[in-house]
């Protein structure tokens, strides 16, 4: 027997240096147990690993002539992908489960269409300008995503039914809705048959930065700004937290369950709205087909990955949006199906979530005792 | 009495178990012997529950060892208990303080739940009959196809004992079972304990009620941070040297407390009805007054209202009819917000379940009830400084024991949550209203609690009433009731029997009171 054995024992004080080493050792942990699928998918994990990370960042040569598409197509999927991981995350933080991150989104894009697509017919005095009408489009995803997140919170809140059921359900009536909106209510009849609506005037477009990144980007860091401080240094984060970890000790602290249910899922359902404004208000300009593609749920993984930190959000964003970029990229570049990127997302999943029992566990070297001594005689004194 | 001669069952030497910065056993010497009551004895903390799940395999001691008698030729042999299924197989059963029961099941079908060996057809008629034959030798009266969700506290323990029976164990351990009954509930247990024990069975009785150790054990083996200070026979000791034994200096037993100054009423109910969580009547007409500087005490056995009336009068629970006041406003059904800035500050009986969020930090936990005061809050900010200097004037000022204020709450000993709650309710009192709290509605305020924490929180208290807080104490412990009260009022089935001063009533009227009967 070995002089040493290892012990699993609780963490008395949280470790601020398991905080940051667990994740990142997870992570490694995850591409070392997928590089040995890709070896047994025949194919060299070292190149595909560089193939990937050529993809979602580009090489020194593209950077050094001023070449940044790999980042910023990288960066764009991020955004969408942050705001739906900030979104999740705050209700998350509450035991709010939404799931509808997804119908949010949606219902966001649709406003934001919406308002580009008719209000300057309707109401011609405005002024047909980005300074009016950005704002304005913005406004009314917010207030759209947050109306949809609005009926699952009311329902719980006072009838007390499973949100976790309504958000869900509210994503396919959203989606449905937008699906019967492209494709035929507000379809584009100068459109040659295509589905989707027309196209937004380019006043109302969000503009861009460099290649397709735009200005979404602030956005996002911007929600994450929000979320921290409202989690982190208000007083309402502090209620949500209490809520989240004893509903019944938030209640006796005085805290509304009812208040804090509905300004939670307003703010959530906006959050995950902006997901869906920047998508049609920078990327696709009008409503076709690839807004619903998944960032609403993606971005339960994100939160969950992120430990519902709102920086570990947008980190966490830019490196699922670097998988699926990459991804994508090592189709073409390696011939392997984009479909790389899924499993080392969920990979890394698995053992970030595994590997979190580390915050508060750790395996300690301890000495064995010496054996049993002698026997004992039968009877005390 | 045990047989002082009587073979020994379980000896365990010189046990010794650590945790992470905890001491939890240093070198114990245990042993229970065949046929006896044996108490173990210790504040909390002391290292019962850690030495005791050594013996039921959820621990392994890092020293020592233990020597279980063989059946074959009654010698001691050393034993290996490496799983609670090992100390089952080896006869050794424990009945924990939190039951493991599940509660869409029958009786008899978590009697049998994990057991090995059990056919592939079973017939519950003749488990049932085994159950029921093993109820009605020790006494244990439940009905083994009721629901576990049907049966009160006290029926679901019985359950726990006769599962550990069922098992076949000659080895029971009892982790304070009597801290869920009622005194008449626990003089049976002490009857069941006592026929287990004829029978030659090993009886382990961990507690911190020096009562029940004297009328209950045989021998006790006293407890203090970790080590055993003492293994004595009960009939050749006393309840001050068990007391002392345990914390290691004199304590009182009397209450020494001034003659009341009370003033104005503060809580003023009248006629109040209010529902349970069935959506059930559970009170019915309360009208009761607490004056400030007076502690009224509220009398009674679990489940007749208590809970509901500390709920009702904190604004947790709505009421269903009468009226409330606090300080003179009608606060009947007003939010539990406005009680708190109304001054009426609350010791929950639920101190993991209501009274703090484990998970989160003891500053957070400190900060539950002044967080929207200046200086906690700066506009819709929290003040970070100023929340962790708060938390550490709590903490110095009740002496809460505690690494840091960042340590999770759920990490403290059941006696320093009792003084953190104890101690956020009165210095957010300070804070809210600039005075004490108005009212303090303490619910089992000393429940479950070591002697050293129980005097804290009673001083407190006093302290309270003597600055002129009106508080209602709910109690189950009828000496503390009728040392700390200025009037007692008893409660029955949701409606008040009398109320009555401590000083005329003996514990017998009490009881009576307790059981339905109305004082003249």
């Amino acid at each position: 027997m070995l002089p040493y054995t290892l012990k699993f024992e609780k963490r008395l004080q949280p470790s601020r240096r398991a905080k940051f080493l667990v994740p990142i050792l997870s992570i490694v942990l995850a591409l070392v147990a997928g590089a040995v699928l890709l070896a047994l998918a025949g194919a060299n994990p070292w190149e595909t690993y560089r193939a990937m990370l050529a993809g979602a960042f580009g090489t020194p040569g593209e950077w050094q002539e001023g070449q940044f598409y790999a980042v910023s197509e990288t960066l764009v999927k991020a955004v969408p992908l942050i705001l739906t991981g900030l979104s999740v995350a705050i209700a998350f933080r509450m035991l709010f489960w939404n799931i509808g991150a997804e119908g949010q989104l949606v219902m966001g894009g649709i406003a934001a269409a919406a308002v580009g697509l008719w209000v300057p017919d309707l109401l011609p005095f405005f002024p047909q300008q980005g300074w009016f009408y950005i704002p304005l489009m913005m406004l009314a995803a917010i207030l759209a995503g947050a109306i949809w997140g609005l009926v699952p919170a009311l329902l719980k809140a006072y009838l007390g039914v499973n949100e976790i059921i309504t958000t869900l359900m509210f994503n396919y009536i959203a989606i449905l809705y937008y699906q019967f909106l492209f494709t035929t209510a507000w379809k584009d009849p100068a459109g040659f048959g295509f589905p989707g609506s027309a196209q937004v005037p380019d006043y109302t477009w969000l503009p861009r930065i460099s290649g397709r990144l735009h200005w979404g980007l602030f956005v996002a860091l911007g929600a994450a700004l929000v979320v921290w401080l409202v989690m982190g240094k208000m007083r309402w984060g502090y209620e949500i937290r209490l809520i989240g970890e004893n509903a019944d000790a938030a209640r006796y602290a005085g805290v509304s369950i009812i208040r804090n249910i509905v300004l939670v899922m307003l703010l959530s359902g906006g959050l995950a709205a902006l997901a869906g404004y920047v998508e049609v208000a920078a990327i696709s300009h009008r409503l076709q087909h690839g807004l619903a593609v998944g960032y609403g749920f993606t971005g339960i993984i994100v939160a969950w990955l992120a430990r519902l930190n709102p920086w570990g959000v947008v980190l966490v964003g830019v490196l699922l949006a670097a998988l699926l970029v990459g991804g994508d990229q090592i189709q073409i570049s390696m011939g392997l199906p984009a479909s790389v990127g899924l499993v080392l997302q969920g990979a890394i999943l698995l053992f970030v979530l595994g590997g979190s029992v580390f915050n508060s566990y750790r395996l300690r070297l301890v000495r064995r005792q010496p054996a049993v001594p002698a026997a004992p005689s039968t009877q005390e004194a | 009495m045990a047989d002082n001669e009587a073979p020994v069952a379980v000896d365990m030497r010189g046990i010794t178990k650590r945790f992470p910065g905890v001491l939890a056993n240093d070198q114990v010497d245990f042993a229970v012997r065949q046929g006896e009551i044996h108490a173990l004895l210790g504040e909390n903390g002391a290292g019962k529950s850690t030495l005791m799940s050594a013996l039921c395999g959820l621990y392994q001691p890092d020293e020592g060892a233990i020597y279980l008698v063989s059946k074959r030729d009654q010698t001691l042999r050393p034993a290996r208990i490496s799983s609670p299924r090992d100390a089952i197989e080896r006869g050794i059963g424990m009945v924990h303080q939190h039951f493991k029961l599940v509660r869409s099941q029958t009786v008899a079908e978590n009697i049998i739940l994990g057991l090995d060996g059990t056919p592939f057809r079973l017939s519950m008629r003749a488990v049932e009959r085994r159950i029921a034959d093993l109820a009605k030798q020790y006494h244990l009266p439940v009905d083994p196809r009721a629901y576990i969700w049907q049966l009160s506290v006290g029926e679901q323990q019985r359950v726990e004992i006769l599962k550990v029976l069922y098992r076949g164990a000659e080895i029971l351990i009892l982790d304070e079972p009597t801290a869920v009954l009622t005194p008449q509930e626990a003089d049976e247990l002490g009857q069941t304990m006592r026929q287990m024990a004829s029978e030659g069975k090993a009886i382990v009785f961990i507690s911190h009620k020096l009562d029940e150790v004297m009328s209950f054990a045989d021998r006790v083996t006293v407890l203090r941070d970790g080590t055993d200070v003492a293994t004595v026979s009960v009939a050749e000791t006393s309840k001050a040297e068990l007391a002392r034994l345990m914390v290691g200096r004199e304590v009182l037993f009397r209450v020494e407390k001034d003659a009341a100054q009370t003033g104005a009423p503060v809580l003023d109910m009248n006629a109040v009805t209010a529902n349970n969580d069935k959506g059930l009547p559970a009170l019915h007409g309360i009208s009761l007054d607490v004056r400030s500087g007076e502690i009224v005490g509220v009398a009674g056995v679990a489940g007749n209202g208590q809970r509901e009336l500390a709920e009702v009068v904190t604004g947790l629970r709505p009421a269903t009819g009468g009226r409330i006041k606090v300080a003179d406003r009608d606060l009947t059904n007003r939010s539990p917000l406005t009680y708190i800035e109304a001054g009426v500050a609350h010791i929950p009986g639920d101190r993991l379940g209501m009274g703090l969020a484990g998970n989160l930090p003891v500053s957070d936990n400190l900060i539950m009830k002044a967080y929207r005061r200046e200086p906690l809050a700066a506009g819709p900010f929290l003040a970070d400084n100023a929340v962790v200097r708060f938390a550490r004037r709590v903490v110095e000022a009740f002496n809460v024991q505690t690494p840091s204020v960042q340590t999770p709450a759920r990490n403290l000993s059941g006696g320093n949550q009792q003084k953190a709650i104890l101690g956020r309710e009165i210095m957010s009192g300070k804070r809210i209203t600039g005075d004490v709290p108005a009212l303090m509605v303490a619910v089992y305020p000393t429940r479950g609690l070591d002697v050293g924490a129980i005097e804290a929180v009673r001083e407190a208290l006093l302290k309270q009433r003597q600055e002129g807080a009106a508080i209602l104490l709910i109690s189950e412990d009828l000496d503390e009731l009728q040392a700390m009260s200025d009037r007692i009022a008893v409660i029955h089935s949701g409606e008040i029997m009398g109320i009555v001063a401590p000083d005329e009533v003996d514990v017998e009227q009490l009881g009576l009171m307790m059981a339905g009967e109305r004082s003249e």
